[in-house]
């Protein structure tokens, strides 16, 4: 029963999809969320079928060709090993109880069938992206992916921002995917396939590009290119922080939990090219460590609590690329998968949060949810801890397992370290901040718009404060739940745990593997130090998040006035929005207009044309006179004429 | 077999002179017909592919009798893998515009329908003719019931527009005659397959100089046809002002013919001069490309938008082809098939908005998802199929050209797929002008497509599908004459000697074969 074949896992979705699409209009929102979440369920228990069914060697499965031309083809295959099983685990799993939620949330918002027919099609086109067994077909997930996200994003179409932010996210995916693309041709044309089974195990034989930048170092920058679109690293980020106008169940699934971190999976699919390019694993690294940082300084101070969570997510997608960028594959991955729980989780809170004040976004109009969302509250709560990265929960184990790798991998240091714990304090501080704004205090709308200042119980019953359904606190309740324990299955030596997660993802990277390098040597007492290092960095945020948010919070308006300037720009987000449209987006768009079209179609071009058609109409203008009906004349040119042919005879027979 | 071929070429054309004697009066009887012919050869040339036989690249279907004695000319016909799915192409695309002109043309409905079915016998004949002067006679007359469709049935500045194509293409067309009786003089026949073999036995031989003049009379008919840039401004003009039908061949086939042109004579009847020239034709393809993308960005006029963007496609087919390189050349061929269908079907769509606006302005449209769903869904699958989304035709072509050309040059595979951003870009752009945000109080009752628009479209996207997910059938079928074209022009050589040692081997070199192992071209075995 494990031998069912793979491309039932992916088609499945597909099927929900067409389904919902073709036929959802004329079904009530029950059956059409039946048969999306179906679909997804089934998914998911063939995924854990076949992860069951994993052997030591990777599942190959091949379904015929799909481009063949001369000497050039590609299949659709698919290729499952630990890596590819567990991105199925996470995309089905995390997909399912997104899917549940959603089925709750979208109930008032309009166009159900076209959201879950959108949903589904996504989850087909990332579960292709993580089991395609070569480049080209998860350059298929990679654009499906993509095209789903720009439909959701822009799922309030009607809206104009909403379809602005689908195109830019499209827009700057696109810039990535062109580097994702020639990486393609090269990696064709230096392994003579695109094949993951031929290419990953020949570049594993090659020597280590140290000296001279070769094929394996550009194709690897090019993959970097398309990750850091995709998985919106600087400087293609500016996307995904406007992709938050779409429902939120998709902020959870597609911006938090699996399409963002197709970035992180493409660079540890072709670790064994990363780790004989070293200046593209350093590329990597600087990437990795200056969004993490950078991200999470603009999270610090934004107010939307979306914004706030994207940010956070672009910063700690920053962790998993570092993480990648210093070999730590395994580690990386580990990331992803804790991250897609806690902030899954916390999309899905904020939307209960936002569902219950009637869309308000605002976290500085928010308070004193504590009470009447307890649910969302406690499991909320669990997904902060989880990223302030506190022990026991489960993004300390991932994200202590970075830090290690970053300050003691070969290709790490003691700068990574540093900016990794840095980001790591400030984190904590943001996700408190927005806790304590959201979930403490006095709901800040109901005492402004109340005359004298009213009772917390008055709020409430003004605002209709409610906990959310049932369907949709059951999967934050999962989630909260395995944003608690899911870091134990990678529980390090140190804390007496056999780290069953190395154990089982190890065979998927087993090639890529630092040559000449040993493991690093691990000792314990430097590993306890920087590990309380982190913890006591965490705490140090989530310290001042309270002393400003929660003890004394005029502090927080007074320290806003004293760095004003500071404040406004990153505020602003370092004004990288405003530059890019400055420097590239107007010039286009008005050279393009002023002067190509413009100035050459219709001036260069076109003029010179029209300008040798009214010369001939003149010149024909002017021999039309010479037929003036006036006999004399047509002596006089007979004359002109005999007199110039026999001339013209005379000469040539002299 | 030959007779199904012939049938294909002039069922159409037996169909114009049935139009004929049906009386004025009687439209629907006319339309009736229309469709009839344009199905029924639509019908035969299916046939074609499934008796093709692949793998080798010798002329099938061929029909070659003496038309005339003094001077000869034959009537030599026949395809082979570069021009087989292109009478497909040809066929399909003409039921889709009888089918579209159905309700939009109202006057003239007897001349119309004999113009369309005209124009598919002489499009079917372009690229069926083997014979050069043939080739000439049908490449005239594909324009003369453009410029009729143009010139009557267009919008406001359709004389204009009408001219303009037509003095352009004539121009480009009477060098070609000359260099076609030129040709005649030197070898004494029209028939290019018995001018190549002289070549290739060495009886004949051109200098170079020859070469060179010949290739550019070539090459000005077909590079206007194609167009390439700076000689593309005729394109958008005639497309704005021609009635969808007229669009939807135009952009669909008519411009093939340029690009085919390039391919089936430029390139092995004159390998030298091709060779010579090459960089600075990339150069203009190149230009091309980015410089229609950028155009078509701020086109206010859907219509102009879509006309630029076949500039910047057409600008890589031509890339594909003088890049020499057989995977890119496949990729140029197939591309041809998908700007037809994509294209066409873009063609289709903007029609079915103006019938309904009665404008071509972006600025008039906005939000129309909302009253037209199913119009606003097909469009973004047309739309996606044009930005080159895999799964979908345009994809395959693409990567396939910029494969073949990153062998050659990766700077130019660098430049052809910036491309790939700019489509998106004018693409989405226009999409969400035209289809998202509020629909305004005028668009409010925008109606939806019906039965009839739905299935045009529908055959369409389903084309765009079944050619991006099952591309083998089609490019297995170019494999041999793609190679044996590339072979017979002397290019396949220069290339391999040319390429292999320097520009893909690492540092190291350790896993790159010897030169000369990898089977560049050619070879069809399976890779696994």
């Amino acid at each position: 029963m494990f031998n069912l074949p793979l491309w039932l896992i992916p088609v499945l979705p597909l099927a929900g999809a067409a389904w919902n699409g073709l036929w959802g209009k004329r079904y009530t929102e029950r059956a059409v969320a039946a048969i999306a979440v179906g679909a997804v369920a089934l998914s998911f228990l063939l995924s854990v079928l076949a992860f069951a069914g994993l052997g030591g060697e990777p599942r190959i499965e091949s379904y015929g060709a799909w481009i063949a031309a001369a000497s050039f083809q590609a299949n659709f295959n698919f290729y499952l090993d630990p890596l590819s099983s567990v991105m199925t685990l996470v995309v089905t799993g995390v997909g399912l109880l997104i899917h549940i939620y959603a089925a709750g949330y979208m109930t008032r918002e309009g166009g159900y069938y076209r959201f879950f027919a959108y949903m589904n099609l996504f989850v087909f086109f990332m579960l292709t992206l993580v089991l395609a067994g070569n480049y080209l077909l998860l350059f298929v997930g990679w654009e499906g992916v993509g095209l789903c996200s720009y439909l959701l994003i822009g799922f309030y179409f009607r809206k104009n921002d909403a379809a602005d932010a689908g195109k830019k996210a499209f827009l700057v995916n696109r810039i990535g995917d062109f580097g994702i693309l020639i990486a393609l041709i090269l990696l064709y044309w230096t392994f003579d396939s695109l094949n993951f089974s031929q290419i990953l195990p020949r570049a594993a034989e090659l020597p280590v590009e140290s000296d001279a930048v070769g094929p394996l170092t550009l194709i690897c920058l090019l993959i970097l290119m398309g990750a850091t679109g995709k998985s919106a690293q600087v400087p293609l980020y500016v996307w995904l922080p406007d992709a938050m106008l779409g429902p939120t169940p998709v902020s959870a699934l597609i911006h938090a939990a699996t399409m963002v971190t197709a970035g992180v999976y493409i660079i540890a699919r072709s670790g064994p090219l990363y780790v004989h390019a070293p200046d593209a694993m350093f590329a990597v690294a600087l990437v990795g460590g200056v969004t993490a940082l950078y991200a999470a300084t603009i999270g610090v101070v934004q107010n939307d609590i979306k914004r706030v969570l994207a940010y956070s997510t672009i910063s700690q997608i920053g962790y998993m690329v570092m993480a990648c960028g210093v070999a730590a594959f395994s580690a990386a991955i580990f990331h992803l998968v804790t991250h897609a729980f806690f902030k899954a989780l916390l999309f899905l809170g904020a939307g209960s949060v936002i569902h219950a004040l009637g869309g308000e976004q605002d976290i500085r109009k928010m308070g004193g949810l504590r009470r009447s969302m307890p649910r969302t509250y406690w499991t909320f709560l669990a997904a902060c801890l989880a990223l302030s990265a506190v022990w026991p929960f489960s993004g300390f184990f991932s994200k202590d397992e970075i830090l290690w790798e970053a300050y003691s991998s070969p290709y790490g240091g003691v700068g990574l370290w540093l900016l990794g714990l840095l980001t790591a304090g400030i984190s904590s501080f943001y996700i408190f901040r927005l806790f304590l704004l959201t979930f403490y205090g006095l709901p800040k709308t109901a005492a402004d718009a109340a005359p004298e200042p009213a009772g917390l119980e008055a709020a409430h019953s003004a605002y209709h404060l409610h906990e959310s359904p049932p369907i949709m606190t059951w999967p934050l309740i999962l989630l909260g739940m395995l944003s608690l324990a899911g870091g134990w299955m990678g529980s390090p030596f140190l804390f007496g745990g056999s780290d069953p997660w190395s154990r089982f993802i190890a065979p998927a990277f087993q090639l890529a593997v630092i040559p000449g390098e040993g493991a690093p040597a691990h000792s314990a007492q430097t590993e306890h130090l920087l590990m309380a290092c982190s913890l006591l960095v965490s705490f140090a945020g989530l310290f001042l998040a309270l002393l400003l948010y929660r003890w004394r919070p005029a502090l927080a308006d007074v320290l806003q006035a004293r760095f004003r300037g500071a404040y406004q720009v990153v505020l602003n987000k370092y004004f990288v929005d405003e530059f890019y449209r400055f420097l590239f987006v107007r010039p286009l768009v008005i050279g393009s207009s002023e002067f190509l079209w413009k100035g050459m179609d219709m001036v260069a071009i076109d003029g010179t044309i029209h300008r040798a058609a009214r010369r001939t109409g003149r010149v024909g203008d002017t021999l039309r006179r010479m037929q003036s009906g006036n006999v004399r004349s047509y002596a006089g040119w007979m004359v002109l004429g005999a007199v110039l042919l026999i001339g013209f005879l005379v000469m040539w027979t002299v | 077999m030959s007779a199904l071929l012939n049938c294909v070429l002039f069922l159409p054309a037996a169909g114009t002179a049935v139009i004929l004697f049906l009386p004025r009066r009687r439209p629907a009887a006319i339309r009736a017909l229309a469709v009839t012919v344009s199905l029924a050869t639509l019908a035969l040339s299916v046939a074609l592919p499934f008796g093709f036989v692949p793998g080798t690249a010798a002329m099938q279907f061929v029909t070659d009798r003496s038309w005339m004695d003094s001077p000869a000319i034959r009537y030599h016909v026949g395809v082979d893998g570069i021009s087989l799915f292109l009478v497909l192409l040809t066929a399909f695309l003409t039921v889709l515009s009888v089918l579209i002109s159905w309700r939009s043309v109202e006057e003239h409905v007897k001349e119309f329908f004999f113009f369309l079915l005209l124009l598919e016998t002489g499009t079917i004949g372009v690229f069926v003719a083997v014979d050069l002067f043939l080739f000439y006679v049908f490449w005239e007359v594909t324009l003369v019931p453009m410029y009729f469709l143009i010139g009557i049935w267009g919008h406001e500045r359709r004389v204009y527009a009408a001219v303009k194509f037509f003095l352009f293409t004539v121009v480009g067309s009477l060098l070609m005659l000359v260099a076609i009786i030129w040709l005649y003089n030197l070898f004494g026949t029209f028939d290019s397959e018995r001018i190549l073999q002289a070549l290739a036995s060495g009886a004949h031989t051109l200098t170079f100089l020859q070469q060179f003049w010949l290739f550019l009379a070539f090459f000005a008919a077909f590079a206007i046809k194609v167009p390439l840039f700076p000689l593309h401004t005729w394109l958008p003009d005639a497309h704005v002002e021609a009635p969808t039908a007229g669009s939807v061949m135009l952009a669909g086939v008519l411009l093939k013919m340029g690009a085919y042109g390039l391919l089936r004579f430029c390139l092995p009847l004159f390998p030298d001069a091709a060779h010579a020239l090459a960089t600075p034709i990339i150069v203009l393809a190149l230009v091309g490309i980015i410089y229609g993308s950028l155009v078509a960005m701020v086109q206010p006029d859907l219509k102009k938008l879509i006309a630029y963007s076949s500039v910047a496609h057409l600008g890589l087919v031509v890339l594909g082809i003088f890049s020499f390189n057989q995977l890119a050349v496949e990729g140029a061929v197939y591309q041809m098939l998908n700007h037809g269908v994509s294209t066409g079907a873009l063609f289709l769509l903007v029609g079915m908005i103006y019938e309904r606006l009665h404008s071509r302005q972006i600025s008039d449209m906005g939000g129309l998802a909302t009253p037209a769903p199913v119009l606003a869904t097909l469009f973004l699958i047309t739309t996606l199929s044009s930005i080159g989304l895999p799964l979908l035709n345009n994809f395959v072509g693409e990567f396939l050209i910029l494969l073949g050309v990153q062998q050659e040059r990766t700077l130019y595979t660098a430049l052809a797929a910036t491309g790939v951003v700019l489509s998106a870009a004018y693409m989405l752009w226009m999409y969400q002008r035209v289809f998202l945000g509020e629909a305004s109080e005028r668009n409010q009752t925008f109606p939806d497509l019906d039965r009839r628009e739905r299935g045009i479209l529908l055959a369409a996207v389903a084309l765009m599908l079944l050619m991006g997910v099952r591309s083998p059938f089609f490019l297995r079928r170019m494999d041999a004459s793609t190679a044996a074209l590339l072979d017979r022009a002397g290019l396949r050589e220069t290339r391999v000697e040319r390429v292999v040692p320097s520009e893909v081997a690492p540092a190291s070199g350790r896993f790159i074969e010897p030169p000369g192992r990898r089977p560049y071209i050619g070879t069809t075995e399976v890779v696994p």
